[in-house]
């Protein structure tokens, strides 16, 4: 399909989209009654701009099924997001969704290289998160066989991974590490795994973590994006590329903006990523702001696929840290961490108040194979990482060596910021 | 000839010594000599004990960081002098202490020793006659 068929199917099924909203949803139809706008002032996809943003707020001000647009009888399906930022947000899916998303998690998958001969293990949370079901649905519409294992319970994870014969494991990428860790401590030899390919998702990662992940499980890492508003796990994924994630346009309209005058940016910009669902039933969201910051590429890709691509995100405004007057994101931090193979990439920052002066503090532990008995190689090291974390992110900050695996590790979202200023 | 000494990296929190001496305790380790050097962030604990295989695994299970160390250990009267010469011996062949620490009994002292080349050490102290002592003899003392 060519970007303009591709365009025609997005313009009508915006057109339908807006009003399913206007007829269904109060919130919507106030909101675009109040800029005297009504489904006829909606032709194409290029009258976008015209309509109003949704935030996250939008969804917590009509908590928790205010934003539906269809009555709860046809609403097969609730989720909610895990509430990292406040209040949880709840979003409704009716079957047709289900059906949507499990053909974009398919998609996804497939673009991994699983098949209906894989044994995919989801190590994402069941639940209300839309991690564990999203994948679920996606493997079994491939026909691959799905082993729900869900989160957490290390052990287990590792005993299935040897006893079934996983191919495709799918988690978060802080997790895929902590699974590497424990696949090493307790002996398993990688001969002994069928291990081919992982889906990470849920958390911003680097392009240096990938390596690393890459390396420890010798497999091919890749990276999914989603979030639950929008419809879960399979809004964008990556092919075997590696060159952005592929953004399902058919299902989900994508826009750049500028997060503080809310202008769409030109093509190629840095920004605020926007997306508007056009064929979802029970919760359809117009211009919905993700706070994720990336750039899009309408350039075809090398694997063949003429749809859109997005960077790997390179952080959340929300995840956006302000120390100082200066900005910070976590990732710049984990960069400079991965490139340094004395210290393992489990890190914790904590951000305080003295004195009405912002501190950083960086606690990251220290590799058990590079400890000696040497107090100045410790000391260098400290210094140096000191060094790079400040060249790198142009603030002073204090490294503190802790013990080997004292940072809580995460079995889902890892929590890298503990933040105690008081304002 | 040397000896293997334990070193633990601890980070500076209270209760974490104690909490490295219960467990090397709940295996009825003994200790012979102990050091702790630190810095304002983090700390290394230097350990001889009865058994190094058995301390390293009871602390490796723990998660202590371990590493094991060749060290030298001389035998030599608690008096400064005799160990003031030791070190003259060694700086005279422009080998460095990296680290020392000594435990005085009675009348001796044993001296542990971390040196830039330990071989060269050894052989230095040995051609002045110096107690060396090994494995075993530590633990009669």
């Amino acid at each position: 399909m060519d970007r303009d068929e591709l365009r025609e199917i997005q313009s009508e099924r915006l057109r339908e989209t807006v009003e399913r909203v206007y007829y269904n949803v109060p919130y919507y139809r106030n909101k675009l009654q109040e800029r005297g706008l009504g489904p006829d002032n909606i032709k194409s996809i290029d009258d976008i701009s015209k309509l109003p943003f949704t935030t996250k707020s939008d969804l917590r001000d009509t908590y928790p099924f205010g934003m539906f647009a269809v009555p709860m009888s046809e609403i097969v399906r609730i989720h909610a997001s895990s509430g990292t930022t406040g209040k949880s947000t709840v979003v409704g899916y009716t079957r047709s969704d289900v059906s949507t998303w499990s053909e974009v998690m398919a998609r996804t998958l497939t673009s991994a290289g699983a098949g209906r001969n894989d044994f995919i293990q989801i190590a994402y949370g069941y639940g209300l998160f839309t991690g564990g079901l999203g994948l679920h649905y996606g493997g079994e519409k491939i026909g691959a066989s799905v082993i729900p294992v869900s989160g957490g319970n290390t052990k287990r994870q590792l005993q299935i991974m040897l006893d079934f014969g996983t191919t495709i494991l799918a988690c978060t990428p802080s997790y895929a590490l902590y699974l590497a860790e424990a696949i090493q401590d307790n002996g398993v030899k990688r001969s002994q795994l069928k291990l081919k390919a992982g889906v990470f998702g849920a958390e911003p990662w680097t392009e240096n973590m990938r390596r690393e992940i890459e390396e420890k499980l010798k497999i091919k890492a890749i990276d999914i994006y989603g979030l639950s508003e929008v419809i879960g796990p399979g809004v964008a994924y990556e092919c075997s590329e590696h060159n952005g994630l592929h953004i399902n346009e058919d299902h989900f309209f994508a826009e750049i903006i500028d997060p503080d005058t809310l202008e769409v940016l030109p093509e190629g910009s840095l920004g605020e990523l926007v997306f508007t669902t056009l064929t979802k039933e029970g919760l359809p969201l117009i211009r919905y702001r993700t706070r994720d910051l990336t750039r899009l590429d309408y350039q075809k890709c090398s694997c063949g696929r003429k749809l859109v691509r997005m960077e790997k995100c390179l952080g959340r405004s929300d995840d956006m840290l302000i120390i100082r007057g200066v900005n910070l994101f976590p990732s710049q931090v984990e960069t400079v961490l991965l490139e340094m193979s004395e210290i393992n990439p489990h890190y914790r920052i904590i951000v305080d108040r003295v004195n009405n002066l912002d501190t950083l503090e960086l606690q990251v532990e220290v590799d058990e194979e590079f400890f000696q008995d040497k107090i100045s190689q410790l000391q260098n090291l400290r210094r140096r990482l000191q060094n790079n974390l400040e060249s790198a992110i142009g603030l002073g900050i204090k490294v503190t060596l802790v013990e080997p695996k004292t940072i809580e590790r995460s079995e889902g979202k890892a929590k890298r910021v503990i933040d105690n200023r008081k304002f | 000839m040397n000896i293997i000494q334990l070193s633990v990296f601890l980070e500076n929190k209270s209760g974490r010594l104690a909490e490295v001496l219960e467990v090397l305790g709940s295996e009825n380790i003994r200790i012979t000599a102990l050091s702790v050097a630190d810095t304002n962030e983090f700390g290394i604990l230097r350990l001889i004990v009865s058994d190094t295989d058995k301390a390293r695994a009871v602390l490796k299970e723990h998660n202590f960081t371990v590493n094991l160390t060749e060290v030298i250990s001389v035998m030599a009267s608690n008096q400064a002098k005799h160990y003031a010469n030791i070190l003259r011996i060694l700086s005279d062949l422009d080998i460095s202490v990296e680290y020392t620490y000594a435990f005085p009994t009675a009348k001796k002292s044993i001296i542990i020793l971390k040196c830039s080349d330990n071989e060269k050490a050894v052989k230095a102290l040995k051609d002045h006659e110096m107690e060396l002592l090994r494995v075993g003899d530590l633990y009669r003392i």
